[in-house]
């Protein structure tokens, strides 16, 4: 069957189950947008920028576990999309995105909008092509999705020149997809497997390390079971919030630079430390030869590359974590626990008991100024942990990881590895596409949300009644905190005078805005907020001094956290640990 | 970080890719943007035509080297990863030299060119080119014997390697160094 390229990019994506593409019409792409004009079955949500296009298909795909697709024209729609599939590489992220080019006799010849779509992404996805022929459309395509979604998950961008989308091709569609140089290891090694199981049988000070990848494994029921068959605590990284409910009495809640004091200290003392679907990232480490130190370390991760890059591993296990946790599960059930082990656990436990109680996480109650933290806490409570939560970058993402009270996985979307200011919006109306029925709130700064406020307009016109809660301490609140912890108060550049008037702005969008400044307003303007069938923004005006504790600085050991507001002595010791990144 | 105490040292890897577009700049790219060094890179296409062969020599201690296999193997475009240091092989680089010929160096360059079995593949009143192959120590010899009398130019191929005996040959396990785990699936070693 013959088809214009452009049509077979459509019926391909059809045969993929995509029902939803984001995008940004141009130039190089008008021939796809043609085809979309008569085209049954595929919704188009017409994004304001190009890089809310990549965000909103990482919203999806985190939502969903399905892959995310976008589509964009060439040259500077493809450079505008680079932050997007650099942070979907970073955070492991399925996602398609097709960027229009040139056609191809002019490819080379600085032609308008053009750019070296390739080159440019070539490391910022987990593979790229360049279709230089019809007839390869359809395998192309057809292996963009299997690299996507299969291994260690990540984007993969295609490049598709103007006289490919135009000229009549056969539509190939392979069946299955065969590739010599791409099949991941999804069994973990059994002998591996057993050896791991002993070790955590034998450890009187074990602690659970979970990453984002049980969440993309869909691992989390085998995660709990292990962890309660074994009676081990769970702490979690960033990414891997909400594959363990945070209210569990294993629960130690996050680790790491902003991580719970008893998370940190449970690893730091730890003996047998499994990690799951986590890559030892510098914010979770802090200082690699002061973490965990006394620990044998056993990593299952599906990613080779990741094993031994920052830390030597004693136990490596290549692998889904979903399989390798079931095969766990199964050696630890034929092992037999030792007895002092078991014994020594009770102390283990109490020992944690013991930090949990002297260092919980907390802040001080005012009357008169919003503590952002409870803020956090009333959304926790009013949603009962249910709604799809997403964050920007900076301290709002920090108190949201850390008072949230997360029940389930795949309700949490935030930027972990890139650290993308901007993230929020744009990945909340991708999951808001996802599951029209939940209840998706963004929680932002007023310096992060700036970056893509323009997508109200998307929220708005393709009603996506995403709710924004801004955590307004105007300014770059965590900037802020570092320059006045580390950088003995000398504040630059972090001031963010209060403009634009956010509930203007999103009236001016056609959307909802409210505002509390007093404590006492906060509980009934979210209520009211969830309550809006409509897209809203809650300016919350907090507390602008406030900061994120504990607090890790930058290459400092993990049991070097600060507990409290910084001191002159606390100061000192920043100081001291500070390494300048 | 250390393995410890494990020197940098030179390490031949031979890379088995997919002939296509932008495979090379996918496997150079790896090196940039990880900050391993690259001291020599040559492809070429193998006996199917749809499978290139690199040859990449890269310094580096036992944990960066598994790093650095880890890394391309992860390259989808990468069949296979193999480093042959350790293991028996053959290697070769093909180096042309222009080197100063006065007629009083002239029997002298003629018989050290023969004494490394170099060939004179252009002359000049005042110039010769030679053409040699061999291990680097052998190149570095022949350099260093014409260095007095004058190299103008030295171009250089960089190395190519192929393991010894028969391909399906069982490959012996590597001395003194361990694996890093029992999971064969886990590429590269540690001390």
């Amino acid at each position: 069957m013959k088809l214009p390229g452009a049509r077979i990019v459509l019926e391909c994506l059809k045969r993929e189950g995509v029902d939803i593409i984001f995008g940004l019409p141009g130039g190089a792409v008008l021939p796809i947008y043609d085809a979309l004009y008569d085209f049954e079955g595929l919704r188009h949500i017409l994004v304001r920028q190009e890089a809310a296009a990549g965000h909103a298909a990482e919203g999806y795909a985190r939502a969903t576990g399905k892959v995310g697709v976008c589509l964009v024209t060439s040259g500077p729609a493809c450079t505008n999309l680079v932050t997007a599939l650099q942070d979907a590489m970073m955070d492991s992220i399925p996602i398609v995105a097709f960027t229009g080019q040139v056609p191809t006799h002019l490819i080379g010849n600085d032609a308008f909008q053009e750019a070296d779509n390739v080159g440019i992404t070539r490391s910022a996805t987990k593979h790229n092509f360049l279709v230089k022929d019809g007839k390869d459309l359809g395998p192309i395509i057809r292996e963009a999705f299997h690299i996507a979604l299969s291994g260690r998950p990540g984007p993969v961008h295609v490049d598709l020149p103007k006289d490919i989308l135009v000229k009549e091709a056969e539509l190939i569609w392979p069946e299955k997809v065969v590739m010599r140089s791409y099949n991941p290891n999804y069994d973990g090694h059994p002998g591996q497997i057993k050896r791991a199981a002993k070790a955590m049988l034998r450890a009187k000070q074990p602690v659970l390390y979970v990453g984002g990848g049980v969440i993309s494994a869909d691992a989390h029921a085998e995660l709990r079971e292990l962890a309660e068959l074994t009676q081990i605590p769970v702490t979690t990284t960033l990414m891997g919030l909400g594959a363990f409910p945070s209210e569990h009495p294993l629960s130690l809640e996050m680790l790491g630079m902003h991580g719970t004091y008893y998370a940190n200290m449970a690893v730091h003392h730890s003996d047998v430390l499994v990690a799951v679907g986590a890559r030892f990232d510098d914010r979770v480490t802090g200082r690699v030869d002061a973490f965990a130190p006394h620990a044998e370390i056993i990593h299952i991760d599906i990613d080779p590359s990741s094993i031994s890059k920052n830390l030597k591993v004693d136990v490596p296990i290549v692998g889904d974590c979903r399989r390798v946790l079931r095969g766990l599960i199964e050696a630890v059930k034929q092992e037999k626990e030792e007895a002092a082990a078991r014994e020594a656990r009770q102390a283990w436990h109490a020992q944690i008991a013991a930090w949990k109680k002297a260092e919980p996480l907390r802040y001080e109650w005012s009357d008169d100024v919003i503590k952002p933290q409870y803020v956090i806490q009333e959304i926790s409570n009013l949603t009962r942990g249910s709604a799809m939560i997403v964050t920007g970058v900076g301290q709002h993402q920090m108190w949201a990881a850390q008072y949230y009270k997360f029940t389930q996985p795949r309700a949490w979307f935030t930027s972990g590895g890139l650290g993308t200011m901007g993230y929020g919006l744009p990945t909340a109306m991708g999951v808001q596409a996802a599951h029209p029925g939940k209840q998706v709130i963004n929680i932002d700064g007023d310096g992060s949300f700036q970056m893509n406020s323009q997508e109200l307009a998307t929220c708005f016109a393709e009603h996506l009644p995403v709710k924004t809660v801004i955590i307004n301490n105007a300014g770059h609140g965590m900037v802020r905190q570092w320059q006045r912890i580390i950088y003995k108060e000398r504040y630059c550049a972090i001031d963010l005078p209060q403009i634009p008037d956010w509930v203007k702005l999103a009236e001016a969008y056609g959307c909802v805005g409210l505002r509390v400044t007093k404590p006492a307003e906060v509980v009934p303007a979210i209520e009211k907020m969830l309550s809006t069938p409509a897209p809203v923004i809650l300016d919350v005006i907090v507390d602008k001094d406030e900061c994120v504790f504990p607090m890790v600085p930058a290459g400092g050991a993990n049991t070097d956290m600060i507990l409290a507001p910084p001191t002159r002595e606390v100061r000192d010791k920043a100081e001291k640990s500070q390494t300048g990144f | 970080m250390s393995a410890n105490g494990a020197e940098p040292r030179k390490h031949t890897i031979s890379v088995l890719v997919e002939n296509k577009f932008g495979v090379l700049s996918r496997v150079a790219g790896l090196f940039s943007a990880r900050g391993y060094n690259i001291e020599s890179l040559s492809v070429g296409e193998t006996l199917d035509p749809t499978v290139s062969r690199m040859t990449i020599v890269v310094t580096g201690d036992e944990f960066v080297i598994e790093q650095v296999m880890k890394q391309l193997h992860k390259l989808i475009d990468v069949i296979k990863v193999n480093d042959l240091t350790d293991d028996s092989h053959v290697e070769r680089e093909l180096v042309l030299i222009r080197v100063n010929a006065e007629p009083q160096h002239r029997a002298e360059i003629q018989r050290t060119a023969d004494i490394f079995r170099a060939r004179v593949v252009d002359v000049t009143p005042v110039s010769f080119v030679l053409e040699a192959t061999g291990d680097e120590g052998k190149i570095e010899a022949l350099l260093e014997l014409l260095r007095p009398i004058g190299v103008q130019e030295v171009v250089r191929t960089g190395k190519i390697a192929i393991s010894r005996g028969p391909k399906s040959r069982v490959k012996r396990a590597p001395e003194k160094r361990a694996r890093v785990s029992d999971d064969p699936r886990v590429v590269g070693f540690a001390d």
